[in-house]
């Protein structure tokens, strides 16, 4: 018998890629010692890495994925059991660690459905293959006179009829095909993809199971607390460690010096105790010296603003793209328009925060890590604590939301660095949640100062941006996910177009933000076309829709992408006119706006309805999402990711903002980094463009077309032209 | 430290506690009842919610020395084991989770929510899940999911 580790030991020898076609599982063991003892139960049946089937027919499926709410864990095995034809109902799901045999392990860029859609449908193709030759080659007819249906195998001809698990012994010595050999089934056949399937984890959820970070429990936990200096860069003189070990319930207490990488271990203190509680309250009691860096004028929002907004009508530090003539063009007669669009920067604010479980005990470090990069996590721990990657084990378990924040393995880095200290012993690392705001990587601040002209039809015919973000340190690098796409519109779509980039240093490590770049930029550029559209008089639906033009294929720079299709765009902002009543008449202080936008290869427009009251109240009455992602895998889940990153989008745009002071992160908690409430969650109409292209992810797609649409509508609504976020502050009164 | 008995979904539970410890710690980390979650330990975000003799609190503001001998209820016990209530139910019908933090505390006041109120207007539903926060925004489904329970989760 070849157990899942042998075999995943047996691939990697082979190459390290997948087991398909390199190896041939064999079950039945050496026969029974005497013959009165009871058979060895028959192994299961594993044609790879991603299926085990029992001799019980009891079919249990890998979700190959870390699972941080964006529905992977439910709609990856969906594709493996569509082709393994069994039912959906009596299939187990079982959560992968981490494990080259993998694959890329990520959650992140949307990419799950979009780089798996075809690859997990031939696996599952690939044992059903194998579980057909079985029965055909017992039954001693032809493969093609049998089907497979519900778990079991039939030959129509006969009536016969084989469950799975009936078939094992033989199916473990037949060859397994290779993915690319196998046959797919057809869509229109299809019982589990295009369903509404709920979540897989659902019944451990409502009844409170373990399943998070911190929900992870070894026996002797401890509990522990890491504080690192609120100045980003600073590292530590000094602290009261004597007091704090004397504490109630507190073990240890020691200063760990850390690396000079500003995304993994930073310098702090740790103190680890008996319960969460008590590390928490000595936390408290514990007073730190730090060294301090200079942070100067980098460490002040309004300053960073100040120099940002400088920057209007200056040359930029770095010319991303030129067509045309820019200047040309905007010299020449007709309408002009320049306006300045500020975005701040964002905490990502999982509601569970960052954690991390550890162990270190015989050589290997082992984590229950709520990570979206496990690979990266893994490296990170390696590099920083001198482990080779075979002695850094990595347990994926459920994380309490993502939006980027865990793609960066700092808690993770932590935990292992006290885990190694306390060797033999478990801690969990546990941030409270101004740790968490405070010890963010954040969304990059985005300046747009845009300058457009118009033709004499009034279309669009020159556009400049002269984007200005925060980079970290000197580098005229933009912080993580803080850039402007090569390609984003309308580059391609006028003749003139100019994108200037500076970068302002600042000392703030920033990383990738829900749609990073598009959940800001959307905001910018569908914002501005509005105004062109007002200034040029022409409804704003026939202004984009005649900025997109015919339907066509236009290429793009980065070589992973699809072309961009302007007629699946057109559709969408067409069908969610549509759905809107486009062109309504409402009374003033109500407003209808529109916006779209294209990422993760996904197509998006989004029409929001609000109310504006005289004082300059808002309320969110309704939104409309029409979405051309391909088709749906589990539609429950893609509607719950279109509503879930809308939301995300009113939320950010309408409350949330980071602000530095001094070098540090002045929001401390929910009362001054509100969230959106169920109040003020309007009903959303989620409409879907079912095409034949092949699917694509939906964790991000919807979020970026929200802010501008709403913010479009408050215009038609107020007269008001928002150009900085957050809403909250903004001054919405008319008369 | 002393020592505590709390009556935690309907059994007398005995721990040993500093009496300021929040009940969301005792539960978590000394009844290893870990369904209750922390999401910010002020009273902000509801990801704490429990029942006190059925009113729902924030456990992370409860001292454990304040709880004397009322009835604690937590998400573990808001059904019989094996078993759901019909909101729980609805919870899984409509699928109402993302990541599936928040839900514990969503799901502790909407029951206690409709254990007063039965049949909840929309207006009743703001009023009573206004504090419970939902990073993923689901609250569309948290809606629903209340308005189909309380009509007895017909679809
Ligand atoms: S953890 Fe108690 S209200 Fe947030
Ligand atoms: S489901 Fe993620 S916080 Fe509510």
């Amino acid at each position: 018998m070849i157990s899942r580790r042998e075999l995943i030991t047996v691939g990697l020898a082979a190459g390290g890629g997948l087991l398909i076609g390199c190896v041939t599982p064999r079950v039945g063991g050496p026969a029974p010692a005497t013959p009165v003892e009871p058979p060895a139960p028959l192994p299961d049946f594993a044609p790879h890495a991603y299926v085990r089937i029992a001799a019980t027919g009891a079919v249990t499926l890998i979700a190959k994925n870390p699972e941080v709410g964006q529905g992977v864990k439910t709609s990856l095995p969906m594709l493996i059991a569509e082709e393994l034809e069994v039912p959906w109902e009596s299939v187990t799901i079982e959560q992968a660690k981490l494990d080259p045999v993998f694959g890329r392990q990520v959650a992140g860029g949307s990419m799950a459905t979009t780089l798996h859609y075809d690859e997990l449908r031939r696996l599952g193709a690939v044992a059903r293959t194998v579980l057909v030759n079985a029965a055909a080659s017992t039954w001693k007819v032809p493969s093609s006179e049998c089907r497979a249906s519900e778990g079991a195998v039939l030959h129509d001809a006969t009536g016969r009829r084989a469950p799975y698990g009936t078939l094992l012994e033989v199916a473990a010595a037949l060859p397994v095909p290779k993915p690319s050999d196998v046959t797919l089934k057809d869509p229109k056949d299809f019982k589990i993809l295009g369903r509404r399937i709920g979540g897989v984890d659902n019944p451990k959820i409502v009844t409170g199971q373990p399943l998070f970070g911190i929900d992870q429990r070894l026996p002797g936990l401890r509990f522990a607390v890491y504080e690192k200096c609120p100045v980003f860069g600073g590292a530590v003189k000094g602290a009261n460690l004597d007091e704090v070990k004397a504490l109630p319930g507190v073990r240890e207490a020691f200063v760990l010096t850390g690396t000079q990488d500003k995304f993994g271990l930073l310098p702090g203190v740790a103190i680890v105790a008996d319960s969460t509680w008590a590390a928490f309250k000595a936390r408290r009691a514990l007073k730190v010296d730090w060294v301090l860096p200079d942070v100067k004028r980098s460490g002040t929002s309004g300053e960073l603003a100040r120099d940002a907004n400088a920057l209007r009508g200056q040359p930029p530090a770095t010319l991303v793209r030129n067509d045309g003539d820019v200047a040309k063009a905007l010299a020449r007669g007709g309408k002009k328009l320049e306006a300045s669009y500020h975005a701040p920067m964002m905490s990502h604010a999982t509601l569970e925060p960052q954690n991390c479980t550890a162990l270190f005990k015989d050589g290997v470090l082992e984590f229950w890590a709520p990570t979206q990069n496990p690979a990266a996590g893994q490296e990170l721990v390696c590099k920083t604590l001198g482990l080779a990657p075979s002695a850094v084990v990595i347990h994926l378990v459920r994380a309490g939301g993502g939006f980027g924040r865990r793609l960066l393995n700092d808690s993770l880095v932590e935990v292992g660095a006290l885990a190694q200290r306390l060797e033999g012993t478990p801690v969990q690392v546990i941030w409270e949640r101004e740790q968490d705001l405070q010890h963010d990587f954040y969304r990059p601040e985005a300046f747009h100062h845009l300058e457009a002209a118009l033709d004499a039809k009034g279309r669009l015919s020159a556009w400049k941006d002269h984007f200005v973000t925060f980079g970290l340190d000197q580098a005229q690098t933009p912080g993580n996910g803080g850039d402007v796409d090569f390609d984003e519109l309308p580059a391609r779509f006028v003749e003139h177009y100019q994108l200037g980039r500076t970068i302002l240093p600042t000392h703030v490590p920033m990383g990738w933000w829900r749609a990073p770049g598009s959940c800001t930029t959307a905001w910018a550029v569908q914002s501005f076309l509005d105004e062109l559209a007002f200034a040029a008089k022409v409804d704003p639906l026939t202004f984009r829709l005649g900025l997109l033009g015919d339907a066509r294929q236009l290429p793009v720079k980065n070589p992973r992408l699809r072309p961009y299709d302007t007629g699946r765009m057109k559709g969408a902002l067409e069908l969610v006119a549509q759905k809107c009543g486009w062109g309504r008449r409402l009374e003033r202080g109500r407003g209808l706006g529109l916006a779209f936008h294209y990422c993760h290869h996904g197509y998006v427009a989004v029409a929001a309805q609000v109310q504006v009251s005289k004082q300059g109240a808002l309320k969110v009455e309704q939104l409309w999402a029409a979405v051309d992602v391909g088709p749906i895998v589990n539609r429950s889940g893609a509607e719950n990711q279109v509503q879930g990153s809308m939301l995300d989008g009113l939320s950010s745009a309408w409350l949330q903002e980071v602000t530095l002071a001094d070098g540090r992160v002045q929001q401390v908690n929910f009362a001054d980094y509100p969230l959106l409430r169920l109040p003020d969650a309007p009903p959303i109409e989620v409409h879907f463009i079912e095409s034949n292209v092949p699917p694509t992810g939906l964790g991000e797609p919807a979020l970026p077309p929200t802010a501008p649409a709403l913010c479009n509508a408050i215009f038609s609504a107020t007269g008001q032209r928002v150009r900085q976020l957050p809403l909250l502050k903004a001054n919405l009164r008319w008369s | 430290m002393a020592t505590w008995h709390l009556q935690i979904n309907g059994n007398e539970r005995v721990v040993e506690a500093e009496s300021d410890t929040p009940l969301l710690w005792v539960l978590r980390d000394s009844l290893q009842l870990v369904g209750t979650k922390y999401g910010c330990g002020v009273g902000l975000c509801g990801s704490c919610t429990v029942h006190l003799d059925g009113a729902p609190v924030r456990s992370c503001q409860l001292p454990v020395s304040a709880v004397g001998a009322a009835q604690v209820t937590t998400i573990e016990g808001l059904a019989p084991q094996g078993t759901l209530t019909a909101l729980q139910q609805a919870w899984v019908d409509l699928d109402v989770a993302q990541c599936g933090y928040c839900q514990a505390g969503q799901l502790m006041s909407a029951a206690a929510l409709l254990a007063k109120t039965p049949h909840p207007d929309d207006a009743a539903i703001d009023a009573a899940m206004g504090g419970n926060l939902c990073r993923c925004a689901t609250y569309t489904r948290v809606r629903a999911a209340i308005h189909h329970a309380a009509k007895g989760g017909a679809r």
